[in-house]
């Protein structure tokens, strides 16, 4: 195992954004059953290009992500691979909570009546870290919902799912650098009717570069060829 | 009527459609995905939100009742008609650069979707670009997701005239590629002209 270079642990309802620099590990654990991290990714210092959910998902002919798969971004390169799962299943496709929704799940909370413990929503944190990057409303696409599992029937039912658990761990490996956005604040569609999410461990981790036979790089075709354009010069 | 246009396989629209007016697409030969995406006005940072849509009905699929959420939370458009059954806003709009990644490093040359996109809103007033291309609606498009999360690109639910009409609850702006796509059965292989009609 490399060295840790930073570790730290996100309280539940927490946020955090960083760049995680070319060959670099984040490991996420979760701390429980309650832990959902939203993560956004844009390519560092070049942030119009960034993580695509609808290219991720169509390149991969899959609506989640797991081990072996990579996130994309909408110029078709590798932002982030996928070298680590013991949870098996990150939701790409649900979206995430806000004011509104929150509100009507958990009721009013505030700063003047709860201090730190208040109710935080995903949009808001994620507009919060944006904006520390000079981005905004129009840079907050679909987030992939890490520990999250919503899977649907042949109709198109969305069912959530019983997914996280303490211990459960992904590691994202960068493969340019990467802006990553997280918030650690509860799925709109888990079925708890009170707010309390779990924390989430984050460890960075410096790794080699993925070699020729990669399981990222060979899972598919399409895999390898998003690969050639991310380290290529024109990337 | 505000609008009534046939729009060619591999050009788009970018038309204001004021609240309350009707619109309608129609699938003129079958088979054909059209690429749209609505911005609010006039403030467009609130604008058409995929996974808002999906949330909100907990249902993948768009078909009649579905009401087409913003990412502030508000209904922006609602569908009330609807003779092809389901519509696809997971899929996405096609690109050069995926389609390298997709199919062929070589297919980079090929006409997209973005292109038009970008095209369309490069010659415009609203200060929209790339950033704004967020995640569309692909009426008539089947992406089928299994119940163990596969997901695929079929052909087949809609036809010849078969069409969909929505009622614009706010004031919108609406922008349509209608798709160019020639390497995956999306437009039956074969991209053909769309009928985009709009009436208070």
């Amino acid at each position: 195992m490399h060295d840790v270079l930073h570790a730290e642990t996100l309280r539940g309802g927490d946020k955090l954004s960083f760049v995680l620099p070319r060959h670099h590990a984040l490991t996420l654990t979760a701390g429980g059953p309650r832990t959902a991290l939203a993560l956004l990714a844009f390519r560092a210092g070049r942030t119009q290009e960034r993580y695509s959910m609808p290219d991720t998902l169509k390149a991969q002919h899959t609506a989640f992500l797991t081990r072996g798969r990579v996130l994309l971004s909408d110029m078709g390169r590798v932002l982030l691979s996928v070298s680590e799962d013991t949870c098996g299943w990150h939701d790409a496709i649900s979206g995430h909570s806000d004011a509104a929704t929150s509100r009507a799940r958990y009721g009013d909370s505030s700063y003047q009546t709860a201090r730190n413990a208040m109710v935080r929503n995903t949009r808001d944190n994620l507009l919060i870290e944006l904006g520390k990057w000079e981005l905004g409303e129009r840079d907050l696409h679909a987030p992939l919902n890490c520990f999250v599992k919503v899977a649907c029937d042949p109709d198109g039912a969305l069912r959530w799912t019983a997914n996280a658990a303490a211990g459960q761990r992904l590691t994202l490996r960068a493969e340019l650098d990467t802006l990553v956005v997280l918030s650690n604040t509860p799925h709109p569609l888990d079925p708890w009717p009170d707010y309390a999410p779990d924390p989430a461990d984050l460890a960075i981790r410096r790794v080699p570069p993925p070699a020729a036979d990669d399981p990222c790089r060979t899972m598919r075709a399409e895999n390898r060829r998003a690969f050639e354009l991310s380290e290529g010069i024109l990337a | 009527m505000i609008l009534d246009r046939v729009i060619p396989a591999g050009d788009g629209i970018l038309h204001p459609l004021p609240a309350g007016c009707r619109l309608r697409i129609t699938d003129l030969e079958g088979n054909q995905a059209v690429d749209t995406l609505f911005f609010a006005l006039p403030d467009t940072a609130e604008r058409y939100d995929a996974c808002a849509t999906i949330q909100a009905q907990r249902r993948l699929y768009l078909t009649t009742g579905t009401r087409l959420m913003s990412s502030r939370g508000r209904a922006m458009l609602t569908i009330t008609e609807d003779t092809c059954g389901r519509h696809d806003t997971l899929g996405g709009a096609c690109a050069c650069e995926t389609n390298q990644v997709r199919y062929d490093l070589g297919k980079r040359h090929m006409h997209a979707c973005r292109e038009t996109f970008l095209l369309l809103l490069a010659g415009a007033p609203h200060g929209l670009g790339k950033r704004d291309l967020g995640h569309n609606i692909n009426f008539f498009m089947n992406v089928p997701v299994t119940p163990a999360g596969e997901l695929t690109f079929a052909d087949g639910v809609s036809g010849p005239g078969r069409h969909v009409e929505m009622r614009a609850e706010i004031d919108c702006l609406l922008l349509i590629s209608n798709c160019p796509q020639l390497n995956n059965p999306c437009n039956g292989w074969n991209p053909t002209p769309v009928r985009v009609q709009a009436w208070a």
